[in-house]
């Protein structure tokens, strides 16, 4: 029998936080999904609402933050459900290291795949909407900061639902209430900032919200997990 | 090693069992039989604590499992009916990962364990193309390379050919040979010396 060392919990963080990445290049669905569907609905506003610069320049923020927390919501399913069906997320539960650290790496590749490539594009889709040129770095800076938020508090209730048999709806009922003051605040950062607020005011509660919920997301996560797979 | 005493579990109002006492020295094999729905798989679950639906104690060398239990799960090898393989992942890459949280271990060691159980040029291929066989056998090369001193093995005979249930067999008495402790549950008759019985009826 063949005796490694055992491994430190950093070295386990990386290698279920590579795992998943390697699932996500495979999956390629799971990546250009939430992609695929912020594109559609934001660029179905100026077709449904009107194509007037103006009025869509109001929205323009509010519009890119609905989209943005939806298409998180859409991809959250994902997040542990084939784990759970394939038993890897009893080795997970089963692993000697601290259940926290395996969540947050599971969730920080969830947001590298589904949430960052919405980040990255916003500021196009903005142009599209005619957001005010001078909200760009606001609306870019609020969703880098806001979507790992929105993808940390979605676990929760994802690993709350991740057992049962037909999920429907009560994901979104779970984790939409948990998700309006991030959504909150970086719509009013967009438009407070354009009456000269300062932004650096919205940035660090946003901030705050995300350091928050770093350190205690995770816990109710995997908390959340024992209780499914029991 | 592991002792339960006084186990009690009920489930849908249905008590599955209790007063069960036993123990898993070094060394020895212990076999969990009963009828289907008798409960096997739960007791297995609950030693393991995936489920704590139970009333009783369980400890690890003499002391509650709760309070050392990352020393427990750094000594548990479990391999349940799921048997924790990702579909688009190649076996080489789901060994790596399963053995990771364990223990670090060389690539050479892994591809050796992979051919051992009868993989060898299935490396690279993504383990949906894989046999439920092969992809069972993709959890049992963790047997090979894993340093835990405790196996718990949910019906590992289930999709095996008949050379792969020799093979495991000999594997689970080489472990207890080696000092190890197996707890398998199967309705298989293991030919093993030094092998004990729970039947829950």
């Amino acid at each position: 029998m063949t005796v490694g060392n055992s491994t430190p919990t950093s070295a386990a963080f990386l290698s279920t936080l590579k795992r998943d990445l390697l699932i996500a290049y495979r999956r390629k669905n799971d990546v250009v999904n939430p992609f695929m569907f912020f594109f559609i609905v934001v660029s179905l506003f100026p077709i449904a609402i009107s194509p007037d610069a103006d009025k869509l320049g109001e929205i323009a923020a509010g519009v890119l933050w609905i989209a943005a927390l939806l298409a998180g919501m859409l991809s959250m399913d994902s997040l542990f459900r084939a784990d759970y069906e394939d038993g890897s997320l009893e080795q997970l539960l089963l692993s000697p290291h601290p259940l926290y650290f395996m969540v947050l790496a599971k969730n920080i590749s969830h947001w590298l795949v589904s949430g960052l490539p919405v980040v990255l594009v916003s500021p196009v889709l903005a142009y599209m909407l005619n957001l005010p040129a001078e909200s760009y770095m606001t609306l870019f800076l609020t969703l880098l900061l806001g979507t790992p938020v929105l993808s940390l508090l979605g676990s929760i209730g994802v690993a709350l639902t991740v057992g049962l048999g037909s999920r429907g709806l009560i994901l979104a009922v779970i984790t939409l209430p948990m998700n309006v003051p991030v959504l909150i605040t970086g719509t009013l950062a967009v438009q407070q900032t354009l009456n000269g607020a300062t932004l650096a005011f919205y940035l660090a509660i946003l901030g705050a919200m995300l350091l928050a919920s770093i350190a205690l997301a995770p816990l109710a996560s995997a908390a959340a997990l024992r209780i499914s797979v029991n | 090693m592991l002792s339960a005493a006084n186990l009690f579990c009920e489930r849908d109002d249905r008590v599955l069992f209790q007063g069960l006492n036993f123990d898993i020295e070094e060394g020895q094999v212990l076999q969990i039989v009963g009828s289907n729905g008798s409960g096997k798989t739960t007791l297995m679950r609950i030693l393991c604590g995936l489920n704590d639906g139970y009333k009783g104690m369980i400890s690890w060398y003499g002391e509650e499992i709760s309070e050392q239990i990352e020393n427990f799960y750094q000594s548990l090898l479990y391999i349940g009916h799921r048997v924790g393989v990702n579909k688009v992942l190649t076996p080489i890459e789901n060994l790596r990962w399963g053995c990771s949280l364990q223990a670090q271990l060389e690539d050479e060691q892994l591809m050796e364990a992979l051919s051992t159980v009868g993989l060898r040029g299935f490396e690279e291929s993504q383990c949906f193309t894989l046999s439920a066989g092969q992809q069972q056998r993709v959890s049992l090369a963790k047997l090979l390379v894993s340093p835990a001193k405790l196996w718990v093995l949910d019906e590992p005979f289930t999709t095996l050919d008949l050379r792969a249930v020799q093979h495991l067999e000999n594997l689970v008495a080489a472990h207890a040979d080696a000092g190890g402790a197996v707890m398998i549950t199967t309705h298989h008759d293991l030919k093993i010396t030094n092998l004990s019985k729970l039947d829950l009826g």
